[in-house]
């Protein structure tokens, strides 16, 4: 049951819109630092643009996703007129002037600060509280998850709450509670010296405060991915769900491990103990377990619709899968980036090789084949899922759709490996220029070269994705029914409280962010002398 | 279905979620602060309670060590972006008062004829730690450190206004305008040389790194000997002397050569 189909509709197309831009920002990116580019001589323009491609791709886009199709989750998983829609509106356009806000202050250059921020770099204030305002849009949607939640669970009570459903709200909470690293960090630290109040920032606090974001909220980012592995890829391919329980499972985990982690992103910072380090290395080990449980869970569900379908043997039943089915496509695509990803993930995580790899391309690459592959293209395969509900048309190019998803991933393997490659060898992320010219990076420029390729064929696929959505809206009409999600083996007729419920989950989670995050920011705090001189944007 | 039933060890769930993520807790808080202190033969720990504030990040007094003598004083001016913003109408008149005595080699109208600097434009931070500077003797100049070295504080902040206040006036430097040069806009990234224009104009400019366009030919060629030959080793962190020494002879020529022909406007094209 859809019923706010506009409002489900302004947030993937606002989303798609500024995907879009991004994504030609990234290109052209790539392509400007490649040896195939002409330098443009300034440095500034890149970083320009290179903050306004983080911040949409990493704080807009995703955002926009998540809480689109947790609108579309609440209806439709939960059968129940969504409560609460001008609120979802009024967080909506705070995310619409938010976005306004933050892109013209990086457009005249004066917030190029990249969107980790960079302290003790600082920008024009409203960079800061456009996103801000953002962040607060999507606590809105947070809120609002909740508060249907607990309606229905007024009408319904005791029953099961729907997987799609626990699983957003899950994902929600995640958000919220990972939203307040950066918030504590942009309100405490950033914006009072943007605003001319201090001159001074303590720069290590700001990092600590902002890893507590920075890992948890990659979570978020998958989220959506994983509701759609889960409760719409079974039935888009004639399947179940192997196990319910095992997808809650996974989904409280990410809960309890995602946030007390966000330190292996300060392996190499000297303002955290080392004894903190190795526990949040540990807990980031953890985290890989939900991630192994979906593997395994979402390959049983595809076994399950292959044998349905006739498929025999013991590996022979892959080749009875629907494999022209969009969804059918995108899972897999997006299986073998997550595969390659997170293997690459593994390296990141340990405290010593993490060494060889800090602050080079390989850290751009690894996020982008997760991040941009694995991720996004479910974004894809869920956006295609729902148009037909959305707009009472039907997405007619199948072919169109295949196309553009194999595109997306080999636009990505072609653009992320090489990438990786060049990581290894030890050229820096975050650089305006290389000089190929130079015998000891030459033997680089090739794959460089290749990596901007790559990053030509996915700006293909994205400008069709936005084609083939775009041609949706005008095709003909047709019924598609009820928006539904996909059913277990076991459809579980009743669910342990602890399974139909987040409490437990969530004070587990905010009880290890104290207690992994607690001494470290305590001890920052309230050291004096750790703060060092604003080094503002364009000053002179 | 209540939190009474959930948060209680009656509860499976409770007990085997609390006690797991409790149990992985404190085996890695002791693998962390203990176990892996004590690993490390190289660190000496008195006790136990020392290794887990080692590894805690307990902010430890350092051994009271006496830094060495310097052969030559260093610079010890500290700069914000905020240095000297936002002078006075009266800080800019007494540094006009006072710039008479600089006149005589840094021209009347702040442009120099005699090779020394330009002063009128250039950034109030930038006068102001150079005549720290020569005040203090972290540089010298046997012309200039005599003018600096009795100047009061306040002297010294209302000549850097009045500069500042000055209007850039084409330098009397009449070469046509160069191409930028690869090191001015690119700098030589294999050498660890980022371009002069990410810092002195021409792309960007940075607290305390002065305005070159249209500075003599002479004085920045100089300057920059003087930084790679460490004769001049007032630039904070060595910031300077570091670019300086990885610069070929050709570097300096075509630099200096191209930010003095530049006309002033340039600039501020830039910002
Ligand atoms: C769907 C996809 C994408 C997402 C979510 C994404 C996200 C991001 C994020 C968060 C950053 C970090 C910005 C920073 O370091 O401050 C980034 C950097 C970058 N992205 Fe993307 N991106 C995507 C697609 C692309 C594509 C398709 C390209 C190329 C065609 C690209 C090229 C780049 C480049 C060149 C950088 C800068 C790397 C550096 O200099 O360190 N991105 N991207
Ligand atoms: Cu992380």
């Amino acid at each position: 049951m859809l019923v706010n189909k506009k409002l489900i509709l302004a947030h993937f197309w606002l989303a798609f819109a500024v995907f879009g831009i991004a994504l030609t920002l990234g290109a052209w990116q790539m392509f400007i630092r490649s040896p195939i580019g002409t330098w443009l001589s300034n440095p500034e323009l890149y970083y320009r643009s290179l903050t306004a491609h983080g911040t949409v791709m990493g704080y807009v886009f995703p955002t926009l996703v998540a809480m689109g199709f947790g609108y579309a989750i609440s209806e439709a998983a939960l059968q129940q007129r969504l409560v609460g829609v001008r609120w979802a509106w009024a967080g909506f356009w705070l995310i619409v002037a938010g976005s306004i806000m933050a892109v013209i202050p990086i457009a005249l250059g004066r917030a190029s600060v990249l969107y980790t921020f960079y302290p003790p770099l600082i920008g024009n204030v409203f960079y800061y509280l456009g996103v801000v305002l953002v962040v607060v849009g999507s606590w809105i949607w947070v809120a609002l998850m909740s508060v249907n939640l607990r309606v229905w669970r007024k009408a319904h009570p005791g029953a099961p709450v729907p997987l799609a459903m626990f699983a957003n709200v899950a994902g929600s909470y995640l958000w919220a509670w990972t939203a307040v690293g950066a918030a504590l960090e942009l309100l405490l630290q950033i914006i009072p010296v943007a605003a001319g109040l201090k001159n001074t920032i303590d720069a290590g606090l700001a990092r600590v405060f902002f890893s507590w974001t920075l890992h948890a909220i990659v979570y978020f980012w998958l989220m959506p991915t994983y509701i759609a592995y889960y409760t719409i890829v079974p039935r888009a391919i004639g399947g179940r769900i192997y196990s319910d329980s095992m997808a809650r499972i996974s989904f409280i985990l990410f809960l309890v491990v995602a946030m007390p982690i966000g330190m292996h992103h300060t392996f190499a910072d000297p303002q955290v103990g080392a004894g903190f380090k190795f526990i949040h290395s540990a807990f980031t080990a953890l985290v890989a377990l939900p991630t192994l449980l979906t593997v395994f869970t979402i390959c049983a569900s595809v076994e399950i619709a292959a044998r349905l379908r006739g498929g025999r043997g013991m590996f022979g039943w892959i080749r009875a899968l629907p494999w022209d089915n969009p969804m059918m496509l995108a899972l897999a695509f997006s299986f073998v980036m997550l595969g390659f990803g997170g293997a690459g993930g593994l390296i990141n995580m340990s405290y010593q090789l993490d060494a060889s790899i800090h602050n080079t391309q390989w850290i751009t690459g690894h996020f982008h084949l997760i991040f941009g592959g694995a991720i996004v293209i479910m974004y894809f395969a869920i956006a295609f899922d729902l148009w037909p509900h959305l707009t009472g048309r039907e997405l007619i190019d199948v072919r169109l759709i295949r196309t553009q998803l194999w595109l997306w991933f080999i636009g990505m393997i072609v653009t992320t490996f090489p990438w990786h490659w060049v990581g290894i060898l030890g050229m820096p992320r975050r650089m305006a220029y290389f000089d190929f010219g130079d015998p000891a990076i030459a033997p680089q420029a090739l794959s460089v070269t290749l990596s901007a390729i790559g990053g030509f064929i996915l700006l293909a696929s994205g400008i069709m994705f936005i084609v083939i959505l775009a041609r949706g809206m005008r095709a003909p009409q047709v019924d598609a029914g009820p928006y539904r999600f996909a059913l277990a083996v076991h459809q579980p007729a009743t669910v342990p409280v602890a399974l139909n419920t987040h409490a437990l989950w969530v004070a587990l989670m905010i009880g290890l962010t104290l207690t992994n995050y607690g001494y470290p920011i305590l001890n920052l705090a309230l050291s004096s002398g750790t703060s060092v001189p604003a080094v503002y944007v364009g000053a002179q | 279905m209540s939190t009474r039933d959930l948060f209680t060890f009656r509860n499976g769930h409770f007990r085997i979620g609390v006690g797991i993520t409790a149990a992985i807790l404190i085996v890695t808080a002791i693998v962390g602060f203990i176990v892996l202190p004590f690993a490390q033969p190289w660190v000496q720990f008195a006790d136990v309670w020392d290794a887990i504030c080692s590894a805690a990040g307990v902010p430890q007094r350092a051994a009271s060590v006496t830094a060495p003598e310097q052969a030559k004083r260093l610079s010890e001016v500290v700069l914000t972006s905020n240095t000297l913003a936002r002078p006075s109408q009266e800080a800019i008149g007494r540094g006009a008062t006072l710039a008479q005595r600089c006149a005589i080699c840094h021209g009347p109208t702040g442009v120099s004829r005699a090779d020394s600097p330009n002063l009128a434009g250039q950034y109030a931070a930038v006068i102001y730690k150079q005549l720290h500077d020569f005040r203090s003797g972290a540089r010298t100049n046997a012309v200039m450190s005599p003018f600096a070295v009795n100047l009061t504080d306040q002297e010294i902040a209302d000549l850097s206004n009045y500069y500042a206040y000055l209007p850039r006036l084409p330098a009397y430097h009449p070469t046509p305008q160069l191409p930028k040069p690869n090191i001015v806009i690119y700098g030589a990234p294999m050498r660890g040389i980022a371009p002069c224009g990410a810092c002195h104009g021409s792309l960007d400019n940075k607290t305390g790194s002065p305005w070159l366009e249209g500075q003599s030919e002479a004085y920045m060629k100089a300057q920059l000997h003087a930084f790679a030959s460490g004769e001049r080793r007032n630039d904070i962190s060595q910031q300077m002397r570091n670019i300086a020494r990885a610069m070929t002879p050709q570097d300096i020529d075509a630099a200096a050569a191209y930010y003095a022909s530049q006309p002033p406007d340039v600039v501020k094209a830039v910002d």
